[in-house]
């Protein structure tokens, strides 16, 4: 489905971006993690075509995109959220939905209604006439990734969704986004909540510094001694390694 | 065509009549670095500036040269009053918004002139109105020659202002980073006021060293306003220097174009240059890279 | 009572006034707003739906208004002929801005100035040729009859404006329930979040762009037909740029009858001040700038958001 090879982005002297490749097959959720400021997001932006790469090269679906407009890569079936999220704050949530179905709807009727399905899947259905505006932050979530969906993505790209959701909140969304796949769209996504990934996704890739550092099975790259002294610090795996087991059994 | 003749003088003409664009951008440039808007009413206080600088002299017998220092004062007070008590409570904060408030303001200011004063094109003529520099190549009429050297004299002051002094490191806190001025005890509001206070003042005595060498109608402003803004877009938004240069080049640019193709014409080179710059370079000469 | 309701209402009496209303002054006043009004809806198309604030529309004023007259006096082309011609070349002069200016996301203000910028071009050039009228302006002869464009009786003039409002609404409900409309808001609301979406930008603000310029073309082809006269100050001068976004910020952004509030506000104040202080020049533009300042301090969403939303659904808890 996607398949990104040596990637490099510099912003002034700074790699954002250095050398990363990574592969997602159909169907699957893959998790892209990694401390703050390892380049994620800016990994993201270049793959879906806000930020241009200096190098490297992105296929969606065989097709090569690399520098690609974001609309165009939309077009083509890969969509993006934002890790600070942006809603159409004047329209209604069922509008600001309504938005991303007119992709491949031309009528608003179908738009209106596509709008209202997809509402129902990630639960605002009982907000649909609300302004976005007036949403919480865990409703703004969930309306960027209904307005994402809306667009019949083959390759969903989340950038943090979860954050700034309490537990209940992610409880309630993490099967949404494993319908979501179900449903036939390829997932990727950035998170910090290690709950999440764990219980979502089949494989993660790490990024630090912009490299990625491991890739596998996410059971494999969580015991990854590099990963946990990225993350926490020299010493920090046994402490990991126990929170982890937590995790399963619950 | 290239007959140097004409052409010295013209261009020389250009020179000063630059200066004074570069002093008034500057103002302009200095609200923009600052508070990050675009303030369409710069053309109007400048031409409000004239009037008072034509009543001074009209009325009160006051060389505009010497209401410099009672103008600047003055209209440093206006600017603080308008930015504090008008465009910042109205605007809400928002950039669109702050754009159509100094428009309503430009509006207001135009047409009370307008109202008060009447179309009747103003002049004055003081002794040395029709004196000259002879520059041996050229005749400079002696008003333009002052508002030269003038306008130069005040940005210098104003560099000195804001490379030196402790309101001016202020001033250039809030400018680079709002937040993080506001958190080491700089009231950002006056701050702001107080900008656009120095750059209103810089236009009052912008008006009085061009009140000597032309004349003040109430539709001076609105002309003002786009060369204004081509010259702090040419030179580079919030750019000192850009300002300057820009401001001389098309000085010269207006002479030239005005030689060539006449008089009515002669503003159209700016507007031209400034659609030119908005599109193709619209971070200016020395402006921050996009 | 929504502002939909209020402005159908309103736009149903207007349709009465030349039947029932026999005083010149009153039928010329309202036939101003009515002008206004689709002026206004042509910025509206821009700046409330779509967020870029044109401060030169006169630009396209300007080029409706010369461009029918320059037609028919210079070229003798027939009037209605010279109509289509120049209101298809304000759409298409507006695309070709858009396309210019668009390409680099320009800040807001500077596509302000820059259309600014584009209209005093237009105007001193207009005034600087004899082909164009130069400072004179330009004098479309009279010669009354329906294959000139000209009437004998004003009320035609009047139903045509009216009939011109019912367009621009109906053009600003088509935005209100579109794709084209819903992706314009989109673009005005948030470029990155609608990029994401599959929005062209670029494409979308031309379009919207060539729209609003047409518009305002046509409002132009109107008002030399009506007025016979147009000079280059009336044409590409401040007023009418002013005029057009000022309607639509006292009346209520973005929505569909918020340029008809804005003009009958506006005019009724001017006209009210005209009385009071006599007709005195510059001071109905200072009342203008006045209820500039004052809509933006007290009412953010213009006469229109002082009507009730209109009917949604049960109400929720502001809370997801």
């Amino acid at each position: 489905m996607l398949e990104v090879r040596d990637l490099g982005k510099r912003f002034g002297g700074i790699k954002a971006v250095d050398g990363a490749s990574l592969d997602v097959a159909k169907g699957e959720i893959v998790a892209l993690i990694g401390p703050n400021g390892a380049g994620k997001t800016t990994l993201f932006a270049a793959i879906t075509g806000f930020v241009p790469p200096d190098t490297g090269h992105v296929r969606l679906m065989g097709e090569p995109i690399t520098g690609l407009p974001p609309d165009r890569v939309c077009a083509r079936g890969m969509v993006r959220t934002f890790q600070i999220v942006q809603p159409f704050g004047a329209l209604t949530v069922r509008e600001n939905i309504a938005v991303g179905a007119h992709l491949h709807r031309p009528r608003r009727r179908d738009a209106l209604a596509r709008a209202e399905q997809v509402a129902a899947q990630v639960g605002l259905d009982r907000r649909l006439d609300q302004p976005a505006a007036t949403l919480t932050v865990a409703g703004r979530k969930r309306l960027e990734l209904a307005r994402a969906l809306a667009t019949d993505p083959k390759l969903l790209l989340l950038d943090e969704v979860m954050a700034g959701l309490n537990p209940t909140e992610i409880t309630e969304i993490v099967p949404v986004i494993r319908a979501i796949r179900d449903s036939g769209v390829t997932v990727m996504l950035i998170e910090h909540v290690m709950q999440a990934v764990m219980s979502l996704s089949d494989r993660a890739y790490v990024l630090n510094n912009g490299r990625i550092i491991a890739s596998g099975s996410t059971a494999q790259v969580a015991s990854d001694p590099q990963v946990i002294e990225a993350y926490l610090g020299h010493g920090a795996a046994a402490r990991l390694n126990s929170q982890l087991q937590d995790g399963h059994a619950s | 065509m290239l007959n140097f003749g004409l052409l010295l003088p013209a261009v020389l003409n250009g020179v000063t009549m630059g200066a004074v664009y570069a002093l008034i951008a500057l103002g302009l440039t200095l609200i923009y670095g600052v508070l990050h808007i675009i303030n369409f009413a710069h053309g109007s206080l400048l031409m409000l500036a004239l009037y008072a600088a034509f009543f001074l002299y009209a009325l009160g017998g006051i060389d505009p040269y010497v209401a410099i220092f009672v103008l600047m004062p003055s209209f440093f007070v206006l600017g603080y009053g308008l930015q504090r008590f008008v465009i910042q409570p109205t605007s809400h904060g928002r950039d669109e918004n702050i754009l159509l408030v100094t428009l309503g303001l430009a509006i207001i200011i135009d047409n009370l002139a307008l109202w008060l004063w009447t179309s009747t094109t103003r002049t004055i003529d003081t002794k040395y109105s029709f004196e000259v520099v002879d520059l041996g190549v050229a005749l400079i009429p002696l008003p333009k020659a002052i508002a030269f050297f003038g306008a130069l004299v005040l940005a210098a002051v104003l560099w000195w202002l804001i490379a030196w002094t402790d309101l001016g490191k202020a001033i250039r806190a809030v400018a680079r980073e709002r937040e993080g001025a506001r958190l080491v005890g700089i009231r950002v509001e006056h701050i702001y006021a107080m900008t656009f206070g120095l750059g209103t003042a810089v236009v009052a005595a912008a008006a009085c060293l061009l009140l000597p060498a032309f004349y003040v109608t109430p539709q001076v402003g609105y002309a003002f306003v786009l060369v204004a803004f081509t010259t702090v877009v040419l030179g580079g938004m919030g750019s000192f220097t850009g300002a300057l240069v820009a401001g001389l080049l098309l000085g010269v640019v207006e002479a030239l174009c005005g030689l060539y193709l006449g008089e009515s014409l002669g503003q159209i080179g700016i507007f031209v240059i400034f659609i030119l710059v908005l599109l193709f370079r619209p971070t200016g000469l020395f402006g921050a890279r996009a | 009572m929504t502002a939909r309701l209020a402005g159908t209402i309103l736009l149903a009496a207007l349709l009465c006034v030349p039947f029932v209303v026999h005083s010149e002054f009153w039928l010329s006043f309202w036939l101003l707003v009515l002008m206004f009004t689709f002026l206004g809806q042509s910025w509206n198309v821009l700046g409330g739906y779509g967020g870029q604030f044109s401060f030169g529309h006169a630009l396209f004023f300007g080029i409706g208004a010369y461009g029918t007259a320059v037609l028919q006096v210079r070229l003798g082309v027939n009037a209605y002929a010279a109509a289509a011609i120049a209101i298809a070349l304000g759409a298409l002069i507006a695309a070709v801005i858009g396309l210019l200016v668009f390409r680099y996301r320009l800040r807001g203000a500077y596509f302000a100035l820059v259309t600014l910028a584009f209209a005093e071009v237009a105007r001193v050039l207009v005034a600087s040729f004899q082909f164009t009228g130069s400072g004179f302006g330009m004098l479309v002869p009279l010669s009354r009859g329906i294959e000139n464009f000209q009437f004998a009786d004003r009320r035609a003039f009047y139903l045509i404006a009216w009939g011109l409002v019912v367009l621009g609404s109906l053009i600003a409900l088509w935005l209100e329930n579109s794709r084209f409309g819903a992706q314009l808001m989109a673009v005005r609301e948030n470029e990155d979040a609608a990029q994401a979406l599959g929005i062209d930008l670029v494409r979308t603000k031309v379009l919207a762009l060539a729209l609003s310029g047409g518009m305002a073309a046509t409002v132009g082809v109107f008002y030399v037909q009506n007025y016979l006269f147009v000079d280059s100050h009336i044409a590409f001068g401040p007023a009418m740029s002013i005029e057009a976004l000022l309607v639509c910020i006292v009346g209520g952004l973005g929505t569909v009858f918020g340029p008809l509030f804005g003009a009958v506000v506006l005019h009724a104040l001017g006209e009210a001040a005209k009385q009071a202080t006599g007709n005195a020049p510059g001071l109905n533009l200072v009342l203008y700038g006045v209820v500039l300042i004052v809509a933006l301090r007290f009412l953010p969403h213009g006469v229109a958001g002082l009507f009730a939303r209109r009917p949604r659904r049960k109400p929720e808890a502001a809370n997801a």
